[in-house]
């Protein structure tokens, strides 16, 4: 699927801005110069290619308008004079190989030296080809902050003096994990509903998806990137269903399952399966699992529990964390009962940081619920909507125990 | 994610400082706005007047009262926040220790999370 986005010039330049960049950095090095040369060059190309229409090679144009204001830079910096007359007598082929410089680029801006905010600002522009104004909307903060991170990352990756190639075996791994990490919180940033304005949040979302599917296309044995992919189409399916048209939250149980979609969720449970096939099992395939396990049910009535509880005991054993077993507690009481998800619970009251956080108040507000504590099912509802930041689930949260008053 | 650290100033205690100590409180802002401006992670930062001129203002049957404030009773004021965005609350608690006023017995430095914003987003 495709974002709808209606802006075939837009998607054009997002898929080839990597592209171009990594022409460059293959010809020049420097990510700093490079990085904004292909900004200009894609800004030029906004403007002008909606008026003029597209030239007949739209990368080639790319990589010569880059390389002119690249150069032109350089002719700029006085202090690199010495280097101007080489640089200036290359000549700038028409157009470049199509090498897998995306995923080169995909790494170089995931850099360990930076930070998660850092390295998702990065990708997005550097990769995704978004704008620093579009990533600072996403984001809700102001343009010049978003410009001064991004300022701030290339000048790190620059100082690292990080050549432009993939990392050696050892450290493959290790930083495909920080790529797959990065791509899943753009994606969750798009997801998860808060405030501000949701289409442009929807976009990240789709961008997250997209450069997945880049990633994927890549490297289509590895079960972890085949899984996140998974994860990111079975949830993003649920999208229409996950909120009223008011904005409101609506629970996974409750939603009209005939609003999801059903293109993504065949394309993500196929990807789901082959990702399991694999011999290695990670978190995003055990993840993508569950999620397929659940769109699997035609009512919520009708999931897999049994299938949902063992797939978090597995991921509780291979990526222990609390949230972790926050989601294992609900599928246990969906299959033995409310008290056996609240004994589970109780394992997460020593951890002082979890024992206030709104997820754990307000599952046990529901299995208190449903367990038919309702006085302390309203305490907990009450004090779940007080600790959270997200307005929608506050709202969500109220009107539980709104709805508990009157049985007290 | 966006915190305010809002700074709680006792103005008795500012008054009672020496110029050295008043000095470094200048400094150290001044520090501190420059790292979280290199970072990125600065929003918007402001500094209030003295409660002093602060006004109360209060509608009574649609009509507005307005008297001297401040409104709270108390030997501490809100005297500014720093409006940033970072990574989690322990960042912005890391944050929060750099303001100089944190070093002063005192003086109040406090961090709460943003739940709603809204402004003038479009340039």
């Amino acid at each position: 699927m495709t974002a709808p986005r209606n802006n075939p010039v837009g998607d054009l330049l997002r898929a080839l801005t990597p592209q171009v960049l990594g022409a460059l950095l293959r010809r020049y090095g420097r990510f700093d110069g490079c990085e904004d040369a292909v900004q200009e060059a894609v800004l030029a190309a906004a403007t002008q290619w909606p008026v003029e229409g597209v030239p007949d090679n739209p990368r080639g144009w790319l990589v010569t308008v880059a390389s002119r204001r690249l150069i032109d830079q350089v002719r700029s910096d006085r202090a690199r004079r010495e280097r101007e007359a080489a640089l200036a007598a290359e000549v700038v082929p028409a157009d470049v190989p199509d090498t897998d410089d995306t995923l080169v680029l995909l790494f170089l801006c995931c850099h360990p030296t930076l930070t998660p905010a850092s390295q998702t600002a990065l990708t997005l522009r550097a990769v995704g080809g978004l704008t620093t104004a579009e990533i600072a909307r996403a984001f809700l903060v102001p343009e010049a902050t978003m410009a001064a991170r991004i300022s701030r990352a290339k000048q790190r990756i620059r100082a690292a003096g990080s050549e432009f190639r993939l990392p050696a075996d050892a450290e493959l791994a290790e930083r495909l994990r920080v790529v797959l990490h990065v791509l899943y919180l753009i994606f969750n940033e798009g997801y998860t509903a808060s405030s501000g304005a949701d289409l442009d949040r929807a976009d990240l979302a789709y961008e997250a998806i997209r450069l997945a599917r880049l990633v994927h296309a890549q490297l289509p044995d590895d079960d972890e990137v085949t899984g996140l992919l998974a994860l990111m189409l079975l949830t993003h399916a649920r999208r229409a269903a996950r909120t009223t048209a008011t904005g409101d939250l609506v629970p996974l149980a409750e939603q009209d399952r005939s609003r999801w979609d059903r293109g993504l969720i065949d394309e993500g449970t196929e990807l789901a399966k082959a990702a399991l096939a694999g011999p290695a099992l990670g978190p995003y395939q055990l993840q993508a699992a569950i999620a397929a396990t659940h769109a699997d049910a035609a009512t919520a009535e009708r999931t897999d529990w049994r299938q949902v509880a063992a797939l978090y005991l597995i991921l509780s054993r291979i990526a222990p964390n609390p949230m972790v077993t926050l989601n294992r507690a609900i599928a246990v009481a969906e299959l033995d009962g409310p008290a056996a998800g609240l004994d589970l619970l109780s394992t997460l009251d020593d951890d002082g940081r979890m024992a206030a956080h709104h997820r754990l108040l307000s599952v046990r507000a529901h299995l208190l619920e449903r367990s038919g504590d309702l006085a302390g099912a309203y305490d907990h509802y009450r004090r779940a909507a007080r600790a959270t930041a997200s307005r929608a689930e506050q709202r969500y949260l109220e009107s539980r125990a709104k709805r508990l008053k009157p049985r007290l | 994610m966006q915190f305010l650290i809002s700074m709680h100033i006792n103005p008795a205690v500012l008054d009672a400082l020496t110029d050295e100590e008043k000095e470094a409180i200048g400094t150290g802002h001044a520090a501190l706005l420059a790292a979280v401006k290199e970072s990125g992670e600065l929003i918007t930062t402001q500094a209030l007047v003295d409660p002093s001129q602060a006004a109360v203002v209060r509608v009574r049957d649609g009509q507005p009262v307005v008297t001297d404030g401040p409104f709270l009773e108390a030997k501490e004021f809100l005297g500014g926040f720093y409006l940033v965005d970072c990574e989690n609350k322990e960042r912005a608690i890391e944050l929060a220790a750099m303001v100089p006023d944190a070093a002063i017995e005192g003086l109040g430095v406090e961090v709460r999370q943003v739940m709603f914003a809204d402004g003038p987003l479009e340039g």
